[in-house]
């Protein structure tokens, strides 16, 4: 029976990290339009090139930022909270 | 003036140079000294060396804070070797690399904050030197201090301080009423300020440490493919890749390349931006300049 629900606190964490990064398709569009956008505008004013490069990667890196969130939360799913729900499951138990 | 130096300025030279290579060096006696032996490849934040008792909690020296003071110190040592022997006239060829260091920051400064925040490019060049030479710490195999949370939210928590202060400028009335700008987002204002460090110190953290687990994941799949590809072979050859993963060489460091090198200078490079950007947008310049022509109105009439 501990087995059972030890394995289905790993399960449930493995899952959740799992789900979590699927805030990952959010960035990736995001940065995506950027990245065109940015191409666009070199294409039109190639001698801005320097400009739209560094606030392009300004943008990028704004716009990550909730992809890392998820990916601080997966984390903290995969390496941290099995070992908190395991005991706080044996310190319930005894 | 003559090209031959002197016997002096070459001495100092060398110590200076070992002043920027032996921090490295200990640092990685100390890894090699302290990790203990495993078979696995595992995936640990910053080991503990040793604690010291405080009255209200345990002070743990960790790895990430010994390797920060050891960067510390090596950039102590580059700064040093890059200003020694300057001179008006006979300029030499680290003078020419120091004087377009502090060129290029003085530009970005100016050009991102204005020419109030002069002063604030000193501090800009050592918060990026400090973050990208603490990334590139990997490259030698060390841990890298901005892989762990507390250093770099530390860093964001020196940021929120020199908003919180800029803010200040035009009197405690002037930065409450900054929040409740439309008076019906206020509790919104107040979320977005604090989570302005919170954002800044995630991004940099994550980044870093999201490159070195997917190279450390990378090393360890390649270690077992290796295995299974050529641990069939007959003879000592089948056991070599047990102890000598073959296909480890080399294929690590193209994505070595894009996390460690490139991700590491870029987020140095942003994060210095958005402390540019954050600390010259809460500088309320307008109704401090309007503050100031008062107090000048004011000492006139007295006068």
């Amino acid at each position: 029976m501990l087995e059972l629900a030890i394995g289905i606190i790993l399960g449930g964490c493995a899952l959740g990290a799992g789900a979590a990064m699927i805030a990952g398709i959010g960035p990736g569009i995001g940065e995506g339009n950027a990245v065109a956008k940015a191409c666009e505008a070199i294409g039109r004013q190639p001698e801005c090139k320097g400009d739209v490069t560094t606030t392009m990667l300004m943008g990028c890196a704004v716009a990550e930022t909730t992809g890392l969130y998820a990916l601080v939360i997966a984390i903290l799913l995969i390496f941290l909270a099995p070992g908190r729900f395991v005991d706080i499951l044996l310190n319930a138990i005894h | 003036m003559s090209k031959r130096r002197s016997a002096s300025f070459i001495l100092v030279d060398v110590l200076l140079i070992l002043m920027i290579l032996l921090p490295l060096f200990c640092g990685m006696v100390i890894k090699i000294l302290t990790t203990p032996p495993t078979d696995e490849i595992s995936i640990a934040g910053a080991q503990i060396y040793f604690i010291v008792p405080m009255p209200l909690q345990d002070m743990p020296i960790t790895e990430s804070q010994v390797n920060s003071w050891l960067v510390i110190l090596s950039l102590l040592g580059v700064c040093l070797y890059l200003t020694h022997g300057l001179s008006p006239t006979y300029e030499t060829r680290r003078q020419h690399f120091a004087e377009m260091i502090v060129e290029a920051t003085d530009n970005m400064v100016n050009s991102n904050m204005g020419a109030y925040f002069k002063a604030f490019s000193p501090f800009i060049c050592a918060i990026m030197a400090l973050s990208a030479f603490s990334s590139l710490l990997t490259l030698i195999g060390l841990y890298p201090p901005t892989s762990d949370l507390n250093v770099v939210g530390g860093w964001a928590l020196l940021v929120f301080f020199l908003i919180t202060y800029y803010k200040f400028k035009c009197g405690p009335i002037h930065y409450l009423k900054s929040f409740a700008e439309p008076p019906a987002l206020t509790p919104l204002n107040v979320i977005s300020e604090i989570a302005t460090p919170i954002s800044m110190a995630f991004r940099h953290y994550g980044n870093v440490l999201s490159g070195s687990v997917i190279s450390v994941l990378l090393a360890a799949a390649l270690g077992g493919l290796s295995v299974t590809l050529f641990g069939n072979l007959p003879g000592i050859l089948g056991k070599l890749p047990q102890v000598f993963p073959i296909l480890r060489v080399g294929i690590p460091a193209i994505l070595s390349l894009y996390f460690d090198i490139f991700s590491g200078c870029l987020q140095a490079f942003i994060f210095a931006m958005l402390t540019m950007l954050y600390v010259a947008g809460a500088f309320p310049a307008e109704d401090y300049a309007r503050k100031m022509e008062k107090i000048k109105n004011k000492n006139k009439k007295t006068n």
